[in-house]
């Protein structure tokens, strides 16, 4: 890792030592009749129906301006949750997360609602992204024209539950890649739409790395992490295996899952 | 790594700041005042929402309370009769009497109920973006609020029906919204808050609603039904001095002045300033002390 060794490179994300605990409702292993609930309240039985998990065990790791880092492994890796403690979203259990502004999750598709338009969602998730009307309305043709939602009639007007699974992904990843984010974070979104619209996102993330920030990715598509990520951190059960060049890391997880 | 800076004074050093921690209140309420924008989108866009799947549409935002008015008149006025001790006693004086009760309790009603999910259900919005988190319960506040809008065109419409001329007093109209509205948005949030922690009190909300609403005087003139209970003088305070009652009773006097056997509470505009402010300002402090921990497990 030669180019740590330069001192001018500036931090915006550090990771110390974070653990994660998620307390989970509902999740106990006893039978989930309304007797058998209030059999366990009366028993006062340690933690009636709630079930802790610890999802991130003592990671640390500092990102750099412009770096784009890929977050990989297995299902339930951790990897998501990373991220939205790195966003804030997630308080941690032990550890802290340090961060240069504010880091944005790219997940508008939470503020979108199904029953309006396209014209409105695209206005309500970029004010729920942080965005001033006025630069939702100069931006409106931009994004539009980025989602490629009209290339086949006057679709942005319609409401969003006539989308295609793959129009309303682009539609969602084109409004979030609207603003200028110091730290973007991605989860899995690269892998929707056709291939013209992952060559256009894939240029996009580019751009915004250049743009002094940081990117996240988490994803299991390995072609699209070596194509738009300089460094990959290896996350397996909650632990950091592996944190280095994308080449390096990707083939060692690619030798690894292939036992 | 060039030395072994301790991650805490490498974060010093370049400035950054922990992430996720609760800011101080002012930066707080500044923070959600540069969200209004969302904050007033995001109610439209629930409250257009919410009929968008129905044939008839926007229809339904008038519809619905005409028709709870028309419920409760075929109970309370025709069955059990509660409209001799209003009034004259005829349906001409009952009908505006009840559906302003009906109006004004289901505002506070449908914002306690969207209040305590407003976190709880809305925790991918939560989990997904950065925004302050009082964002959610004053923006169902504000939806409730342009429900009611709807609502108080239908209830002018019957308040000419049954014969109240347009006056000055409606102007009053005005200042009773601004309070119960800020009454509103603070028990959203004081139940948001709690909403989020135990889930189970969006099952029990409804019977306590409904054991306020027959407390409040919404079908029947409140202070003298106790008086004819024998019930002592400060019970009759206490009960009328609760806030559904106090906004209620101030809304009737606005619009139809003062009413045969429906007396107006004691100091009945301080208690409604006074509850506005209490709730307003201490349901947003209470809301905040927990900012950080929304959305967590």
């Amino acid at each position: 890792m030669a180019e740590q060794k330069q001192n001018e490179r500036i931090p915006t994300v550090i990771a110390d030592d974070v653990h994660i605990v998620y307390r989970v409702h509902g999740g106990s292993t006893g039978r989930g009749s309304a007797t058998a609930a209030l059999n366990r309240i009366i028993r006062r039985k340690p933690g009636a129906g709630v079930r802790e998990v610890h999802a991130v065990k003592g990671v640390s790791f500092t990102a750099y301006r412009g770096e784009a880092i890929g977050l990989i492994g297995s299902n339930g890796s951790g990897k998501s949750t990373l991220l939205k403690a790195i966003a804030g979203l997630l308080p941690t259990e032990r550890g802290k997360v340090y961060t240069d502004g504010q880091p944005s999750l790219l997940g508008v598709n939470a503020a979108m609602m199904n029953d309006l338009t396209g014209e409105k969602n695209v206005l309500l998730g970029g004010l729920a992204m942080g965005m001033s009307r006025e630069q939702v309305r100069a931006r409106y043709q931009e994004i539009v024209d980025f989602s490629g939602i009209n290339e086949k009639g006057d679709f942005i007007t319609l409401p969003m539950r006539t989308y295609s699974s793959g129009m309303a992904a682009r539609l969602r990843f084109s409004i979030a890649a609207a603003k200028d984010h110091d730290v973007l974070m991605i989860d899995e979104a690269l892998a929707t739409g056709d291939r013209a619209f992952q060559k256009r996102s894939e240029e996009r993330v580019r751009q915004l790395r250049e743009q002094a920030g940081t990117v996240f990715l988490v994803s299991h598509n390995n072609r699209s992490i070596r194509d738009t990520c300089n460094r990959v951190l290896w996350l397996e059960r909650g632990e950091l295996m592996m944190d280095g060049p994308t080449e390096e890391v990707v083939s060692a997880y690619e030798k690894e899952t292939a036992r | 790594m060039t030395v072994e800076t301790p991650a805490a004074e490498l974060a010093a050093e370049y400035g950054l700041s922990v992430s996720g921690a609760r800011p101080s209140l002012p930066d707080y309420a500044r923070q959600l005042w540069a969200r209004r924008h969302f904050i007033l989108a995001f109610s439209r866009a629930k409250l257009t929402a919410q009929y968008s799947q129905a044939k008839l549409g926007q229809v339904w935002q008038v519809a619905t309370p005409l028709l709870n008015a028309a419920v409760y008149y075929l109970i309370f006025g025709l069955l059990l009769d509660s409209k001799r001790h209003v009034g004259d006693g005829t349906p001409k004086a009952f009908i505006p009497f009840l559906v302003t009760g009906v109006f004004v309790f289901t505002f506070t009603q449908s914002s306690a109920m969207a209040g305590v999910r407003a976190i709880s259900g809305n925790l991918g919005l939560v989990r997904a973006l950065h925004f302050p988190r009082a964002a959610l319960p004053v923006s169902f506040a504000l939806q409730q609020l342009q429900q009611l809008l709807y609502s108080m065109v239908v209830l002018l419409a019957i308040m000419v029906g049954c014969g109240h001329i347009p006056r000055l007093s409606w102007l009053l109209v005005i200042p009773v919204l601004v309070c119960q509205f800020l009454f509103n948005t603070g028990l959203a949030m004081v139940l948001a808050r709690l909403g989020s922690k135990t889930p189970d009190l969006a099952q029990l909300l409804p019977f306590i609603l409904r054991t306020w609403m027959y407390l409040s005087g919404v079908m029947y003139p409140l202070i003298n039904n106790l008086k004819r209970m024998h019930a002592s003088p400060m019970v009759v305070d206490l009960v009328s001095a609760n806030p559904a009652a106090v906004y209620i009773d101030l809304m009737r006097f606005s619009l139809m002045g003062h009413v045969k056997g429906a007396p107006l509470p004691h100091h009945v505009w301080l208690l409604a300033i006074g509850w506005a402010v209490v709730l307003g300002i201490g349901g947003f402090i209470y809301f905040w002390k927990a900012e950080e921990q929304y959305g967590r497990g």
